[in-house]
């Protein structure tokens, strides 16, 4: 292999448990967004387009999904002769077999794809947010500053830094001190998990904590603090722009209806930078005489005969006639029957909502609860489902029927 | 079906559409909000099996190349067999007329080095979404030299019936062909597609070649009607046949109608398509629309009825759309009418504008025009 100057390496083995029902099949970055990508598209479209043209996956849970999705990465343009997209999946040796015990862990059990091309820089992506971020100007800066390490950063609101790994940087941006979740935050500066690293430096270090037992092998714990003690340069890059942390049901959701506003933070309609993913091959989608669809976005394959209101539909759902649905996400080739009520629901694909039936969540301090019905719920006619459904659920006729 | 090729032959006639087909063939024109005509054969013939097919080019061919580049949206970049891309021999002088004969004579080693003992041949005005195998299991158990596919025509489609219709006898043999334009009653409208022997189409383009002829079907299986067994095969699905602007703009029309939409684009098999990755299309808060087929990356927040939204159009607050087609990052500014309109890709209406054609003579916006 030719030698790189950049080589990508994507944490996408995270299970994503707080996204609930929604990862209960899929890994975190397989999860469907924005009524045509899944997360995952989002770094892999930012690699393309930042000209960076090897990606390795790392992938642990629930891979069957992700791996399918990503083939040999033909989507993304990343089908290279040289370089390309490489799935990594944990894999035994001669005496162990481990999984990835952290995120620096797992880059650490795949030295061997990284000396294959001996990079300069290792980019540090994950598999969970939502943004369109040029790499190759982090690369530059990081490049510019002679640092050892880069870490993307952005600013949050204050109430909001408590959440986050802060950095604390000077004029200069160099970082003299890292606060994970802070409880009185000096500086605003929030990690986004977005790294870059001098491979010989970083391969350094990941050996040391690979030997280290009593290491988390984790990067924000264990390898930043440690760079930080021995005193090496590590620089906090300053991201504007649109970043989302999709790691919670709410946030998902929130992030979704984000693409809906009339002039919004996050343009996915941008001809210089596309958002690539893999296409379904299904025609274009048909709105009936009866549609009335606003604020909304609507995917290829869908056939809409009813009312559409601040929602996502993905690809090849089917809406009829006399049906209202409202701030919700509708996952692909979902069957809504006539008469259906939905109010902020994420309604998982195939799922078959019958005749009349009604899904709205319920109010708790003045705010609608999201409601999520996993993949191929069946939900009788007329039945009122106020909270979520677990994939297999079988819900009853009479049941939940309203009083 | 591994056992046949396809070949997909763009020496049409396309006179009659000559506004859309100014900088194209007609295999290119697009179609149904996010194809070009020549997806739908390809398309069938790749959701038959048929895995070599070759492209015999006319003229005008750059957009079909931009189009099919690699065949690899429909799967058809292969080590061995995929796409082939035919060039004719020599470029067409103004006012010469060269035939499909000296095409396929050019690209006669293909031919010969296929390994395929069958040929499907098929023109590219037609759109429909067909699985060949039981034509093909037809033909073998017929045993027929050449078998044509038919649509059989009811009355009152008789405006359709624009090209050669087949008058078979009761166990589907060809007595005869005749041209027949506007003509009503029942027809069998031949599909322009064919199925023959590899060996035997061969042997017709030498023989045509030897003799000066230019037009494989009239003097290769026309001529020799007699002495060949030739059946025809009744196909009964989806089916237009592009031969004007006002039969352009009627196909797309229809599919509007939800079973024609399902019969063309789902029944037999999907449709392939080069891909723009494009995002999905959006509604503002503005937006009105009804009855109309939008494709992804649309932006719409004005009030759009009847019509078919090609991919990347935007439709600006206040514009009404009405019983038209709008093609490739067409631009509707505020407040503008367009009303029966066929805009070709790239088109401006600015704001306030008023365009209007009739619904049997759609008015024609040029591509990339600023109106």
């Amino acid at each position: 292999m030719r030698k790189k100057e950049c080589v990508a390496m994507l944490l996408a083995g995270g299970q994503g448990s707080r996204l609930g029902i929604l990862t209960q099949k899929v890994a975190k970055p397989a999860v469907p967004f924005g009524g045509k990508y899944r997360i995952i598209d989002f770094p892999l479209s930012n690699c393309h387009n930042s000209g960076i043209d090897t990606v390795g996956v790392l992938t642990q849970y629930k891979p069957l999904a992700l791996n399918s999705y990503i083939g040999i990465g033909s989507a993304w343009d990343l089908d290279r002769k040289d370089g390309g997209v490489f799935v990594l999946p944990p894999y035994a040796r001669e005496k162990e077999a481990e999984w990835y015990k952290g995120t620096a862990d797992a880059i650490y059990q795949n030295i061997n794809f990284l000396d294959m091309f001996n990079p300069s820089y290792v980019l540090i992506l994950s598999g969970d947010h939502i943004y369109k971020m040029d790499y190759d100007k982090m690369l530059q800066f990081h490049k510019e500053k002679g640092a050892d390490a880069t870490i993307a950063v952005l600013e949050v609101s204050d109430e909001e830094a408590s959440r986050f790994g802060i950095m604390n940087a000077d004029e200069e941006r160099r970082i003299f001190e890292f606060e994970e979740k802070p409880e009185k935050p000096k500086s605003n500066l929030a990690s986004m998990g977005i790294y870059i690293f001098s491979w010989p430096v970083l391969r350094e270090l990941l050996v040391a904590d690979g030997k280290n037992a009593k290491s988390e092998h984790d990067f924000g714990k264990n390898i930043i603090p440690q760079m930080l003690e021995q005193g090496q340069k590590l620089y906090a890059y300053a991201f504007e722009g649109y970043w989302k942390d999709v790691g919670t049901l709410e946030s998902f959701w929130e992030a979704n209806m984000d693409i809906l506003k009339l002039k919004p933070e996050f343009n996915i309609y941008d001809p210089n930078w596309r958002i690539y993913s893999v296409n379904p091959t299904r025609p274009p989608h048909y709105l009936g005489s009866g549609a009335k669809v606003e604020r909304s976005v609507i995917s290829e394959g869908c056939m809409v005969f009813g009312q559409v209101e601040n929602s996502v539909i993905f690809p090849g759902v089917y809406i009829g006639a006399g049906a209202n649905i409202k701030d919700s996400i509708i996952m692909p080739h979902a069957q809504i029957e006539g008469n259906v009520v939905i109010e902020k629901a994420i309604i998982g694909r195939k799922s078959i909502l019958k005749e009349g039936c009604k899904i709205a969540g319920k109010f708790v301090a003045r705010k609608q609860e999201i409601v999520v019905l996993a993949e191929k719920s069946v939900i009788p006619s007329s039945v009122v489902i106020c909270e979520s459904v677990m994939p297999g659920q079988k819900i009853n006729d009479a049941a939940q029927k309203e009083n | 079906m591994q056992n046949v090729m396809g070949i997909i032959n763009l020496n049409g006639d396309e006179k009659l559409l000559k506004e859309i087909t100014e900088c194209r063939p007609l295999a290119a024109v697009p179609f149904g909000g996010r194809y070009r005509v020549i997806d739908f054969v390809l398309s069938s013939m790749v959701n038959s099996g048929i895995e070599n097919v070759g492209i015999l080019l006319h003229d005008k061919y750059r957009s079909i190349m931009d189009h099919l580049r690699s065949g690899k949206e429909w799967d058809l970049a292969r080590k061995s067999d995929g796409l082939f891309i035919l060039p004719s021999g020599q470029p067409r002088l103004p006012g010469s007329k060269l035939g499909d004969v000296d095409n396929l004579y050019h690209n006669l080693d293909y031919l010969e080095n296929s390994r395929q003992q069958y040929v499907l041949l098929s023109g590219s005005s037609m759109v429909c979404n067909i699985n060949y195998r039981k034509a093909f299991k037809y033909h073998q158990d017929s045993g027929a030299d050449i078998t044509i596919l038919y649509k059989e025509m009811a009355e009152n489609e008789g405006e359709q019936a624009e090209g050669m219709s087949l008058i078979l006898d009761d166990t589907g043999r060809m007595l005869d062909m005749s041209f027949v334009s506007k003509t009503l009653g029942v027809k069998r409208m031949s599909m322009d597609m064919y199925i023959l022997k590899r060996e035997l189409l061969i042997e017709f383009v030498k023989e045509c070649k030897s003799v000066g002829d230019t037009n494989l079907i009239r003097d290769g299986f026309y001529k020799n009607r007699d002495k060949l067994k030739i059946y025809g095969f009744q196909y009964k699905g989806y089916f237009a046949n592009i031969h004007s602007l006002q039969s352009y703009y009627k196909h797309n029309m229809e599919l509007l109608k939800v079973d024609k939409w399902q019969d063309l684009f789902m029944k037999a098999g999907l449709v392939y398509t080069k891909v723009k990755d494009e995002a999905p299309a959006k509604y503002q808060e503005s937006a009105k629309v009804a009855n109309t087929m939008v494709a992804n990356g649309c932006i719409v927040g004005g009030r759009v009825e009847n019509s078919i939204l090609f991919r990347g159009v935007k439709v600006h607050k206040g514009a009404y759309i009405k019983d038209s087609i709008i093609m490739q990052k067409c631009e509707i500014a505020e407040n503008a009418i367009v009303e029966n309109v066929i805009c070709d890709k790239d088109v401006q209406i600015t704001a306030g504008k008023w365009l209007k054609g009739e619904k049997n003579y759609p008015l024609f916006v040029e591509k990339g025009t600023v109106v």
